[in-house]
């Protein structure tokens, strides 16, 4: 049978506000010292009170509007019940029936090269677990991340190879960073991965009747990796005529495959209700228009000005744009020399010289730039002249370097710049003047 | 009878019960559920669902940091720590 993979994602974006999701703790937690970032909220002590934190939920909103999403003029937060010790509550405060944001989209590469629609199901927001670390037969607990802001970005099916995922992720994790409300770093935690994959039989159009959620993700690579375990695995099942169980496995990097973690609950198992401690939220339209008019330029706008209005080839730009620090550092250099340097000498120097622009300044950098311009800007049949000149009107110093005496190079060097008028680099000369004495 | 698996309720609500208990709770809980039903006599037509009686809409803070609890205050009310972190029996993902 010929198969297609139907791939959806769950992505979690940690956000890095100062204070966490319902109180006032740092939200900065990582490496401090175990539960130094708790208070009565992120405890889950009894009679304790959250209050959102405004600016996280402003965040949320300017992701769900970088993925073209609705933004619902009324929202709420729901309790999410289930046990496990990372949980203080007994409960997480999510989102359930009123998503801060829904029904979005984004555009990503296939791998033949076409621009395909991905629909984004909901964004919401929710508070992070504490930490759990596993010992033997006990589990140690930090709730230092409980209650840190978190955003889930939910897709539709709609992927169709772990290529569209990835070009999906990279987008995600570039425009959490462009909007500057998550550092997307994935050995961190910052960021994390889940997606769901099933096979259907090429022509149906029905979605399976499973899916299997892959957890335990924590780089690029090996989401990649475990969906292709997962589509081999799920294919073999297949083709023997059994369905895969719908089921959360892990993957596991040692072994390099997916291991059945637990069979998956059922939403109503979360028994959802409203929170009844934080008054439900509506927005005015001109709430949203003032976020709306605070979203920077996002990448896919800024590549297609960077093609335009500075004429670079598309690769060129993309890796420009990649960083949108790198992107505002060329363009600031491109500003300061206007009329010295060309866009595309700027752009080539930081890209194919791989220049850290945190280590130098704009204005060092143009130096810099115009400086080695004008040392390799000489011609080379004009300095092939000139040293052919010197040569013949210095016919002492010529014998007195063949007969060994190798000092007088520097003055035949001397000769040369003075000629020339301009800063070269001493060493072009002096390896053309040793190529003609050494010929002759 | 079985409207409700009390078996699974309490597992869900993380509560050990014996036989004896398990029937006695369900009793009580289909009571319960009866009762509630009543409600459904009620006529709601054009009456907007509401899951807040406060009448708040909006509360909010602002992202500013406040004093958080010492390490050992976080952990005075367990009875058990280890390296300033909770302890708790191992937990399986598997249950
Ligand atoms: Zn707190």
């Amino acid at each position: 049978m010929n198969y297609e993979p139907i791939i959806g994602l769950e992505v979690h974006v940690e956000l890095k506000t100062k204070s966490k999701m319902f109180c006032g703790c740092s939200a900065d937690y990582f490496g401090n010292k175990p539960n130094t970032h708790t208070c009565p909220t992120c405890l889950g002590l009894p009679g304790a009170l959250p209050v959102p934190n405004k600016t996280a939920i402003e965040w949320c909103i300017k992701i769900g509007i970088a993925l073209n999403c609705e933004i619902p003029l009324t929202s709420k937060f729901d309790r999410k019940n289930y046990f496990y010790p990372d949980l203080a509550k007994g409960y997480q405060i999510s989102q359930y029936d009123q998503p801060f944001c829904q029904n979005g989209w984004i555009e990503v590469l296939t791998e033949d090269n076409k621009i395909k629609r991905i629909g984004i199901t909901r964004v919401h927001m929710e508070e992070d677990t504490g930490k759990l670390s596993h010992k033997g037969n006990v589990s140690l607990i930090d709730f230092n991340r409980s209650g840190v802001p978190l955003v889930e970005i939910v897709t539709e099916p709609d992927f169709r190879s772990s290529f569209e995922v990835n070009q999906y992720l990279q987008k995600l994790q570039q425009i959490v960073r462009y909007l500057n409300v998550s550092n997307a770093d994935m050995e961190k935690g910052d960021m994390r991965l889940e997606p769901n994959i099933s096979l259907r039989i090429i022509g149906e159009i029905e979605l399976p009747k499973y899916k299997v959620e892959i957890k335990n993700i924590n780089s690029f690579r090996f989401v990649d990796k475990s969906i292709q375990f997962e589509i081999k695995r799920q294919r073999e099942l297949l083709d023997k005529n059994e369905i895969p169980l719908q089921e959360t496995r892990g993957w596991e990097e040692l072994k390099q495959i997916t291991i059945s973690q637990r069979i998956k609950e059922k939403a109503n198992d979360y028994r959802y209700f409203p929170e009844p401690d934080i008054p439900p939220i509506e927005w005015d339209k001109l709430q949203i228009d003032k976020i709306t008019s605070q979203m920077p330029e996002l990448p896919n706008d800024k590549l297609i000005r960077f093609e335009k209005e500075y004429q670079l080839s598309s690769y060129n730009a993309e890796i420009l744009i990649r960083d949108a620090s790198l992107a505002a550092y060329f363009e600031k250099a491109v500003f300061q020399s206007k009329g010295v340097l060309s866009q595309k000498q700027i752009a080539n120097t930081l890209i194919n010289k791989k220049i850290n622009i945190l280590s130098i300044s704009v204005k060092d950098l143009i130096k810099d730039i115009i400086h080695s311009s004008k040392k390799e800007g000489i011609d080379e049949i004009e300095l092939s002249k000139i040293t052919d000149d010197v040569l013949k009107n210095n016919q002492k110093a010529v014998d007195e370097f063949r007969n060994g005496k190798e000092v007088v190079i520097m003055f035949l060097i001397g000769q040369v710049m003075k000629s020339i008028n301009k800063k070269i680099d001493i060493e072009i000369i002096k390896n053309i003047l040793k190529n003609k004495l050494n010929k002759k | 009878m079985s409207k409700i698996d009390i078996s699974r309720i309490a597992k869900l609500a993380n509560i050990p019960l014996d036989d004896e208990n398990k029937n006695k709770l369900e009793e009580q809980l289909l009571e319960t559920i009866y009762y509630i039903e009543s409600l459904q006599e009620i006529n709601t037509d054009g009456k907007e669902p509401t899951n807040q009686v406060t009448g708040l809409k909006n509360i909010f803070r602002e992202d500013i940091i406040s004093k958080s609890f010492s390490q050992e205050e976080a952990l005075r009310n367990s009875s058990c720590t280890e390296k300033g972190m909770f302890k708790v029996k191992a937990i399986l993902s598997s249950d």
